[in-house]
């Protein structure tokens, strides 16, 4: 097995208390159904969409937020799967999709050579 | 994990805007209703990698006081809040313990009041009022809305964005400790939650998944009225039983297959004794003062039906007298038109004829399929078949959904079975055979 990073991508807004709790469920829903499955390495965190970002030989602190509310990183999650391909397949069942977000899927890099 | 048929985040929404619009202010609404959404997208954020908490309700109002606080600091110098509070949000010594404060527990019922209130202002239409306290108490969406009155997303979008205008410029919350102004507005409250109820209970909307849930909505809303001393009238309680009766039908008004049963088919045994229990006990509140509302009225004979064990039980005699009281009360075409099937199921259907015949404004119920329905029934039971199946088919032009279409359409063939045999072949071989069901007057109640 080999560990892949989930990166999700996007945060959404301006959607109905119902629709919002029914996206919770679902996300939980599909979060359970990984981790029976025994891919879940480590459920991950959230983050918060703000903070401070550091530059360059000068150091120079400027605030967040980094990118355009579509790219910002909203949490990750550590996965166990077979090959990228796995991986990948596993990842269209996120949620995140019907709100027009995205997972970006990558393989944590291996130390043998 | 939240048990999905509870509808947690729509009814913390009603809760948080109440409590946010009373720190910001009225005028602030739609700063409160950004918190709101703020709140939500950070529970999503965080409950899906850590859990459901213990005590979600709590989270997300400790969540929405946090934020309120960033607000109320951040933006101080920009922007003026609550007037009633006055300087308390100005202060670093008071704005901790005074926001606090208002997010106890009682504070937000009163909140819930206050804007309930305010929601029902004079100036607004009462199908305005209705979508308000709807989308702001009620956390329903314009789409969500749109689809219960089986309306346009655009036509309620306008409707609640006007309403909210007439609201942000009323400058103040509703305020509730002025007893005569209390007394003054509780009318139109109690009127909204009934048309409330009402679009749940007969509503367009075919679902009856959210016709149930409005008519939860209408409940809970009222329970609040009842917990409030100034709110908890007569009147109110008469309200309660009111829904509480009708409620207890619920379950048995719809079939296995989503279909309509009418009040006399409908298997009693399904009806919830524990709503004709409460019911009872409203009503019993109801009777303390000399007041009698068209609620008093109404409740009573939901009260008579819920507790007739059978169809042919149903005391007929006292529904008749009780309509009488209500068209003097409230006098209105579809009252009328109740008040003479009541009469036609106690003296016949020819009285029920002339009833109808005698309905002041009787041209308003023209587009009401109930209406010829009614009149469908009554030649029906007079043997007139034909005639009464051509009734069934002008109120069939007017069925606002798949059940009362459904429901008609029975009906239409009840008349052909029931019509001398060779009508009915010729018939038969127009429209497939329908089920015939044992009908006796009325519409599906």
């Amino acid at each position: 097995m080999s560990q892949f990073v989930y990166l999700y991508r996007g945060a959404e807004r301006g959607r109905s208390p119902e629709k919002m709790q029914e996206m919770m469920q679902k996300w939980m829903a599909w979060m359970k159904q990984l981790t029976d499955q025994g891919h879940i390495k480590d459920m991950g965190q959230p983050l918060e969409h703000t903070g401070k970002l550091v530059k360059g030989k000068q150091k120079t602190v400027t605030d967040g937020p980094f990118a355009e509310t579509k790219d910002i990183i909203g949490g990750y999650t550590l996965i166990e799967a077979r090959d990228l391909d796995q991986a990948v397949e596993l990842s269209k069942g996120c949620p995140i999709f019907e709100v027009e977000g995205a997972v970006e899927v990558r393989p944590v890099m291996k130390m043998n050579m | 994990m939240i048990d999905p048929s509870d509808h947690l985040f729509r009814r913390e929404a009603g809760r948080m805007v109440a409590t946010l619009t009373r720190i910001f202010g009225v005028h602030n609404l739609a700063l409160a209703e950004d918190v709101v959404q703020d709140a939500f997208c950070r529970a999503l954020e965080v409950w899906k990698f850590r859990g459901v908490p213990e005590n979600p309700s709590a989270w997300l109002m400790a969540t929405a006081k946090n934020r309120a606080l960033d607000v109320l600091r951040r933006e101080r110098t920009a922007r003026t809040f609550a007037p009633e509070l006055g300087q308390l949000l100005d202060s670093e010594w008071t704005v901790a313990p005074v926001v606090e404060e208002l997010f106890g527990a009682n504070a937000i019922k009163d909140d819930q009041l206050r804007m309930m209130f305010s929601c029902c202002h004079p100036r607004l239409p009462e199908e305005a009022q209705v979508a308000l306290v709807l989308h702001i108490l009620c956390g329903f969406s314009v789409n969500e809305i749109a689809n219960a009155f089986v309306s346009r997303d655009a036509a309620i979008e306008k409707r609640i964005s006007r309403a909210k205008k007439v609201l942000a410029g009323s400058k103040r919350l509703f305020d509730l400790a002025g007893a005569d102004d209390f007394s003054g507005r509780l009318p139109a409250v109690h009127r909204a939650l009934y048309l409330l109820f009402n679009e749940g209970y007969h509503g367009a909307s075919p679902e009856s998944a959210v016709r149930a849930e409005l008519c939860q909505e209408a409940m809970r809303l009222t329970a609040l009225l009842i917990e409030h001393p100034l709110a908890a009238t007569p009147a109110t309680h008469a309200l309660a039983a009111l829904m509480c009766l009708h409620a207890a039908r619920l379950p048995g008004r719809v079939d296995a297959s989503g279909s309509l049963i009418s009040l006399f088919d409908q298997d009693r045994s399904r009806w919830d004794s524990r709503l004709v229990a409460e019911g009872q006990r409203f009503l019993d509140l109801s009777a303390t003062g000399p007041e009698l509302t068209q609620y008093h009225v109404e409740a009573a004979i939901a009260w008579v039906h819920a507790t007739a064990d059978r169809t042919e039980d149903t005391d007929w005699g006292k529904i008749v007298s009780l309509y009488n009281t209500l068209v003097t009360i409230r006098p209105s075409p579809v009252v009328a038109l109740n008040r003479a099937i009541a009469i036609a199921q106690h003296e016949g259907p020819k009285r029920g004829l002339e009833e109808i015949r005698a309905i002041a404004g009787r041209d308003r119920l023209a587009t009401y399929p109930f209406f010829h329905a009614a009149l469908g029934e009554f030649e029906f039971h007079s043997g007139r078949y034909e005639i009464a199946r051509e009734h069934f088919r002008a109120a069939l032009a007017f069925a606002r959904n798949p059940m009362e279409r459904q429901f008609l359409e029975q009906r239409m063939g009840a008349c052909e079975d029931a019509a001398p045999q060779r009508t009915a072949v010729a018939r038969r071989q127009e429209a497939p055979v329908r089920r015939v069901v044992r009908h006796k007057g009325r519409g599906p109640g």
